[in-house]
């Protein structure tokens, strides 16, 4: 049983981590593919829309990936979490069943369209495709969200005596209070990972000299959307989200902050420091005293419930991971608006295209928000243990029982071979993508 | 309710068989009959194109099954464990060979990526036969062993074969000679509907080639067809009582006769939209007929203790069927609008259209 339930999640977490790579780009790319598509559709330069088609591509490849990565979470839930599936159906059914059929088709529609389409459709059509192929994805991440939001708060459900899950309340899953702060926190950082990306491709192009107009309009682009995007994940909507968490999951509040005493005249805010779970501290920690009371109650001295104040099962089981998560989270993201800030400054002072080492940061600097963005997933999972629906469900309780742990042993396995290969021929196609650049002699 | 959903569900994998089918079909074409480089070219690109928009319509089948059946969705897909994580599989596989195939000019990177279509097409097309086959057939639920359940009634693990290999075995697996007879039934018409679409949307220098052997398929398929209809008589001689009951759903084995006898005249149609047209009739008509004489049931019990998964005892609740109605028909409204828009962008041959990101 032990041995299952982690194979089960292993598996999960793996393909989840490896399948939100993509997702994570399309969203906040596809947004930056309207801007351009726009800018040309107002000044006629011809730069705008080589952006936007060289982008698509890009989107194009990852969208595929998003697809082939995406067709084995929804099978998971029925595979290795039959259990979840039977008892929570008729209500993640819902907002799952309404992804495939508001936002895939809307997506893969009119991608075909804006790729092949535009001598067929004119400019203002074209424009048309490329902002429904926008909605079409953050219309799919605002139904996941929707279900994730459901599991960590469960609302509009009626429980049945045979364990069952009903809904009650259908427009409930689309009010419910953690769903708003925590869509536009993801989407947010999906414009973070995908601003920073083409930043990433501008900087590589003027530190190459090649393609030096676009390079550009690439880095300009690139460094104000992410300042932008920095900024509004941290607030308001990182600020949002961490008060639903100490409101409605006290016990991950503590664990993600480290807090394993409760402080009486108010709770510090802890930057570094190991949790060492054998003596229940935190090791070698730097701390600023009742910052996080005010932080998350505008009080000063607000008393918050340390992990002492909660049942064992009641506490995250992975505590350290959980607490990681959300400290690389933070202090990636701030780090990002420091070096946003930077590169704005100098833009605005007319010397960023010739400052390397900052180019040089720019154009590394692009896994790193797919770092942030997938530690804070894990934020959001981790701290949600020990239950799938917060509360209610315990995730003992949703795996498959006829599921054994050797034979999610052997598809795990599979699935990590099968990604290295798929993850490998991704960077191959990105990376030929990008040599070729936004004007491609012949195809 | 039930009964809407059921069909509606049935509607949208029926859609993912013809559409998606007709590229796993290409697929076949492509791995057995294309020789010359422009013809697997252009067959590549004659899937290529489209798979992606057509897997969609299998994401959204999924999605609406584990909405209004969770239960079956749950006991199904941890039940058919292994078949389905190789189908995942082999989708990934078939899915990088279609999109990194042009990318490189030299011919052994084609050549790799061609297998892995034409390789993965053929081993989807017969896992989803067996996979019908297995929902036909039935599965020993509950896990039961000498007279006890192992499990909940309606959960049970299938491995991927029994040591008999039969399907009258009391705990038969996913491979048995009769999912195999539905498999290679899968497999004859995909490649039919396939070689259909290649005439259809290409010029390619075999597709005279291509009317011959649909001729020759359809004589395999029809000896199939004869054949698995007899086996399954004896695995389950009750399996043609619901048409006796009810003549009116005669019509879809009707169809499946239809389009079979149609396609014999590949040659001799007029348009080649219409042999196209006759092999979607074929594949609608062929799960029709087999949603038909199963239904209500959508898995049937190996043994006595535990009764068949039905409709009825696998639905979610009233409530949450009655507002997905609400949303599902808009859902559905919007699909087909950007379906026509989709198809009158991108009628006619393809062989000269750009191809690749």
């Amino acid at each position: 049983m032990e041995d299952m339930l982690f194979y089960d999640r292993l598996q999960f977490a793996f393909t989840i981590t490896f399948h939100y790579i993509f997702p994570q780009l399309t969203m906040g790319l596809s947004l930056l593919i309207v801007f351009f598509k726009w800018k040309f559709l107002r000044s006629k330069i011809e730069k705008y829309n080589d952006a936007a088609k060289f982008f698509m591509k890009i989107f194009a490849i990852n969208f595929t990936m998003g697809v082939v990565t995406g067709i084995p979470m929804e099978f998971q839930f029925g595979t290795n979490w039959a259990k979840f599936s039977e008892l929570t159906g008729s209500i993640i059914g819902q907002t799952l069943a309404m992804e495939g059929l508001f936002s895939f088709f809307l997506e893969s529609s009119f991608l075909a369209l804006f790729i092949f389409g535009e001598k067929l459709m004119g400019q203002k059509l074209h424009f048309l495709t490329g902002f429904l192929v926008f909605l079409g994805s953050w219309a799919s991440g605002y139904f996941i969200l929707a279900t994730n939001a459901w599991m960590q708060h469960p609302v509009g459900y009626e429980i049945l005596d045979n364990g069952k899950f009903v809904l009650e309340n259908f427009s409930a899953l689309f009010t419910n209070p953690w769903l708003l702060p925590a869509f536009l926190h993801n989407q947010m950082a999906s414009l973070v990972t995908s601003s920073f990306v083409v930043a990433s491709i501008g900087a590589f192009y003027i530190l190459r000299e090649k393609n030096l107009e676009h390079g550009k309009l690439f880095l300009k682009t690139g460094i104000i959307f992410g300042l932008v995007a920095s900024l509004l994940v941290a607030f308001p909507t990182g600020d949002w989200n961490a008060k639903n968490v100490a409101k409605y999951q006290p016990a991950s509040f503590a664990a993600m902050e480290g807090i394993f005493e409760t402080e009486e005249a108010g709770a510090e805010i802890v930057l570094i420091g190991q949790p060492n779970m054998l003596e229940k501290k935190l090791d070698n920690k730097i701390a600023v005293p009742n910052i996080l009371s005010f932080l998350t109650y505008q009080e000063w001295d607000r008393q918050i419930p340390g992990m002492d104040q909660f049942k064992k099962e009641e506490l995250p089981d992975n505590v350290p991971a959980l607490y990681y998560s959300y400290h690389i989270m933070v202090g990636l993201g701030t780090i990002f608006i420091g070096i946003m800030a930077f590169a704005v400054f100098f833009l605005w002072r007319k010397k960023l295209f010739k400052i390397k080492p900052l180019l040089w940061t720019i154009m590394v600097l692009a896994p790193f928000p797919y770092i942030a963005n997938i530690t804070g997933w894990y934020v959001a999972e981790l701290g949600r243990q020990p239950y799938l629906v917060y509360g209610l469900l315990r995730t003992t309780e949703g795996i498959s029982p006829t599921v054994s742990s050797g034979n999610t042993l052997f598809t795990l396995l599979g699935f990590v071979g099968l990604y290295l290969i798929l993850g490998l021929l991704f960077l191959i196609l990105v990376g030929k993508t990008v040599h070729e650049g936004p004007t491609p002699k012949h195809h | 309710m039930e009964i809407f959903w059921y069909i509606a569900i049935a509607v949208v994998l029926a859609m993912f068989f013809v559409l998606d089918g007709y590229d796993f079909g290409a697929g076949i074409i492509h791995l057995f009959c294309a020789k010359k480089e422009k013809d697997k070219e252009v067959i590549t690109k004659s899937a290529g194109l489209f798979w992606d928009s057509n897997e969609v319509w299998l994401v959204a089948a999924g999605g609406m099954l584990f909405m209004a059946f969770p239960t079956f969705y749950a006991s199904a897909f941890s039940g058919f464990y292994l078949p389905l994580i190789i189908v995942l599989w082999l989708i990934i596989f078939r899915a990088i060979g279609l999109e990194l195939r042009g990318q490189f000019k030299y011919q052994m990177w084609k050549d790799i990526w061609d297998k892995s279509f034409g390789i993965s097409s053929l081993l989807l097309a017969l896992f989803f036969g067996i996979g019908l086959g297995n929902l036909v057939r039935g599965v020993n639920l509950g896990g039961v062993i000498d007279g006890t359940s192992t499990y909940e009634g309606h959960f049970f693990f299938l491995p991927l074969w029994d040591s008999s290999f039969s399907p009258l075995s009391d705990t038969p697996g996913v491979i048995d000679w009769f999912t195999i007879i539905i498999g290679l039934i899968a497999v004859v018409t995909l490649a039919i509907h396939g070689a259909n679409w290649i005439i259809l949307k290409t010029n390619t220098s075999i597709n005279q080639k291509l009317k011959a052997l649909v001729f020759r398929l359809n004589i395999a398929l029809m000896a199939l067809t004869i054949l698995s209809l007899v086996v399954w008589q004896s695995i389950n001689p009750n399996c043609f009582d619901n048409f006796g009951k009810n003549p009116i759903l005669l019509f879809f084995p009707l169809l499946y006769i239809a389009a079979l006898a149609g396609l014999f005249f590949t040659k001799k149609l007029k348009k080649e939209v219409y042999a196209f047209g006759l092999s979607t009739l074929l594949i609608l008509g062929g799960i029709t007929s087999t949603l038909a004489s199963l239904f209500p049931v959508l898995l049937p019990s190996k043994n006595s203790i535990n009764p068949d998964l039905t409709i009825y005892n696998m639905a979610a609740d009233s409530y949450g069927l009655s507002v997905a109605l609400s949303w599902g028909i808009l859902g559905f409204i919007l699909v087909v609008v950007y379906g026509i828009i989709q198809k009158r962008l991108r009628a006619g041959k393809i062989d000269d259209m750009e191809y690749g990101h």
